[in-house]
């Protein structure tokens, strides 16, 4: 419980694919007064799975908190925390930049240092994709700002573990 | 054979060994009515005056008889009605299966006459919930609910049947009533530890909770509690697990807890905490409780460990197991310096106890319930003074005999639970009652004299909130906002004649004794006025965020 204040951390979650299910996930978040900072759902190797990938921060208590309270509900089958430097963790952001000719040189360095790629291109905006780690997607936000951003949109993190393990085989933390 | 799905949930509520259902119809259960009725001869049902009756009483038959409570009620506005209920039940954690109807599936999300998402609505109080979508599945779901409920740490379940799956067919086989899902085993590294420290400690207080009566552990702590030579105090939801005339028992500890009981948790240097949560009401101020001793916890639900109070060691698992193992580890201890300690706090606190003579005093009244109840006796309270006086005065013999709202603290919850209590045991049951609580739910005095329930209401009329009005003088300077309910002029002698009970008004002492003697000796439903000084207070108190050193045991500031 001693640990230091408001680390980041990633839990991934896998639940039942039911209707419902990440409605219950969610909701305990709130009823717990916990904050997501990032959450992302999809279905798994296995049809009858959904992996739920949640960001959030918080101190040593939290962590543990939310780790007991999502194993507890019914529909989830294995609870998993990510630590940063076992995990590979990765998100996608498309962002809608203004077609502006006198941009353009600082815009394609910009893809060039990030390895982003221009998916769509008109003549009021370019639009462009990246993926990476989180740190690099805020960084790639930073640079292109001045740049005009009309919108973007990120994915959220998505994470699994190093090696050759899976959650399914992983160890339950209690 | 091929059943309705309406005929699936009463078949399959039978096969599960239940007996007795509380409930209301309505629209979008009419189907599963009429197949209420059909099976009328193998089911008891139970109507009540309202939903939250219903599911009050469900909560207090599962708390008197620890099985399964079962309430139905139709969609919409009988499902909300039930929300305060089920809530009750969850912060308790009481088994309980709730089954709602709900409008047909085509008109699911049309806001449509009476349909509501109650399934949305219950997430945060129910222990699981179900929307059937398929009639094939509702016998199996129905099952999963039984087993969900009474697994592990206990609540409530929720099953939202929408009419379309009550009318649809589909094959039964009925089967034999669901087990628990095994307890998890406690960690017997854990267990050793926790031996270790207790053989090293010299202070020992042993906490306990609602979880020693639902895992049925009242014996191994009694026991342990011998071999280690230590005292024991409870939370409102631990009494009765343990005899309160048990010499080793100090009684409720917390914020309107027993001075000894309160005053021994904080000198003690090892706590010992069993199937309890360390609710803030039991505690006082956390950062401040019990600051010299090491804390042993011990709970079935892994997640409590460490949740409120941290835990030096945390021992996870079935508790009579854990007790069992931990006791076969430990020494047999002597802590006469302790033991000693805790006989001047005891006397200290006897000290405090003042009592007028020939005024009826709240702790009169319990005193004559305690005379007249028999160890059997259900104790049914509501929630407010009234209910920490019988949880300070009122003597248990036996364990599931205090059926009392905490967690959630539910006003209304009384009359409901009492009746519960009674349909569940057959025993005579006694509400405790206030005249603000019972004005929540007194609709349900037609269900007790309905069905005949044996009941015995002591209503503590003192005609304001009282507890409210505690704290009102105390940290509100005398603003007494609408707390006072003595312009009511409700007659409750009347009152209970006009629901087909009789009802006396009792000033004295001796008047309350006589009125006890009659209703306990009717098989019927009996109502007692007792009028109480207003101005009566609950002590001890700890002041709201107080430790246990800011003890309040003398009445100030009236």
């Amino acid at each position: 419980m001693g640990e230091k204040k408001n680390d980041k951390f990633v839990i991934a979650v896998y639940v039942e694919n039911k209707f419902g299910v990440l409605t219950r996930v969610t909701s305990m978040f709130t009823r717990r007064g916990f904050n997501i900072d990032s959450l992302t759902v999809g279905v798994t190797e296995s049809p009858e799975y959904s992996r739920i990938t949640i960001t959030m921060s918080g101190d040593g208590y939290a962590r543990a908190q939310m780790l007991n309270q999502i194993r507890k509900l019914f529909n989830v089958k294995k609870v998993e925390l990510l630590e940063e430097v076992d995990a590979i963790e990765r998100e996608l952001v498309l962002v809608k930049i203004k077609n502006n000719p006198d941009n353009h040189q600082r815009v394609l360095s910009a893809l060039d240092i990030f390895k982003a790629k221009i998916i769509n291109y008109s003549v009021e905006a370019l639009c462009i994709e990246v993926t990476g780690t989180p740190d690099k997607i805020d960084a790639l936000i930073e640079m292109i700002k001045p740049l005009g951003i009309i919108e973007l949109c990120r994915t959220g993190i998505v994470a699994l573990q190093k090696g050759g393990g899976s959650i399914m085989e992983s160890d339950d933390v209690n | 054979m091929k059943l309705t799905g309406a005929q699936i949930v009463v078949e399959t509520l039978i096969e599960q060994g239940v007996t007795d259902v509380f409930g209301y119809p309505g629209g979008q259960v009419l189907n599963l009515y009429d197949a209420i009725y059909e099976a009328g001869d193998r089911i008891n049902h139970i109507l009540t005056a309202h939903e939250q009756g219903a599911a009050h009483a469900a909560d207090g038959y599962s708390r008197a008889t620890g099985k399964v409570g079962v309430v139905i009620a139709t969609s919409g506005p009988g499902a909300t009605n039930l929300v305060t209920g089920i809530a009750t039940a969850m912060l308790d954690s009481v088994p309980m299966v709730a089954i709602t109807g709900n409008v047909p599936q085509d008109l699911i999300g049309r806001d449509s006459f009476q349909e509501i998402d109650i399934t949305g609505i219950t997430l945060p109080i129910t222990k699981h919930n179900y929307f059937i979508h398929d009639v094939n599945k509702l016998a199996d779901k129905i099952r999963e609910a039984f087993r969900i409920a009474k697994s592990g740490r206990p609540g409530p379940v929720l099953i939202d049947i929408p009419k379309d799956i009550q009318t649809a067919t589909a094959e039964y086989e009925p089967c034999a009533p669901v087990e628990p899902f095994p307890n998890r085993m406690p960690d017997m590294e854990k267990i050793e530890r926790a031996a270790a420290l207790i053989d090293s400690r010299s202070r020992p207080f042993i906490h306990i909770g609602g979880g020693v009566i639902g895992s049925r552990a009242w014996d191994l702590v009694t026991e342990l509690a011998d071999k280690i030579d230590a005292v024991i105090g409870c939370s409102l939801m631990g009494i009765s697990a343990v005899p309160t005339d048990h010499p080793r028992f100090l009684g409720m500890q917390g914020m309107h807890g027993h001075y000894a009981s309160s005053m021994a948790s904080n000198d003690a240097d090892l706590i010992i905490a069993i199937g309890t949560r360390f609710s803030d009401r039991a505690t006082g101020n956390k950062a401040k409780f019990a600051r010299d001793a090491r804390i042993i916890h011990i709970d079935i639900d892994f997640a409590e460990i460490s949740k409120n109070i941290t835990a030096d060691v945390g021992v996870c698992g079935d508790i009579c197991v854990a007790l069992r193992e931990m006791i076969d580890r430990v020494h047999e201890a002597n802590h006469m310096d302790w033991m000693d300690h805790v006989e001047d706090l005891r006397e200290k606190e006897l000290s405090f106890l003042v009592d007028e003579p020939g005024v009826l005093t709240p702790l009169k009244v319990m005193d004559a319930v305690n005379r007249r109840k028999s160890a059997d006796t259900p104790v049914a309270t509501d929630v407010g003074q009234h209910q920490m006086w019988a949880a300070q005065y009122v003597r248990f013999q036996k364990p599931r005999k205090m059926i009392s709202s905490g967690g959630l603290g539910t006003m209304g919850f009384g009359m409901g639970a009492a009746i519960g209590a009674a349909v569940g045991t057959g025993e005579h049951t006694i509400l405790i009652t206030g005249d603000g609580s019972f004005g929540m739910n007194l609709n349900e005095l037609c269900t007790a004299v309905t069905y005949h329930v044996p009941l015995t209401i002591v209503l503590m009329n003192n005609g304001v909130l009282g507890m409210v009005r505690q704290w009102q003088t105390l940290f509100f300077n005398h603003h007494y906002a609408d707390t006072n309910l003595d312009t009511r002029r409700t007659d409750y002698v009347k009152l209970a004649e006009a629901f087909g009970a009789v009802g006396y008004v009792a000033k004295t002492p001796g008047e309350f004794e006589a009125a006890l003697e009659k209703a306990q000796s009717s098989d019927g439903v009996t109502l007692i006025d007792c009028r109480i000084d207003k101005d009566e207070f609950v002590l001890p108190m700890l002041p709201p965020g107080g430790a246990i050193d800011d003890i309040i045991t003398v009445k100030k500031g009236v």
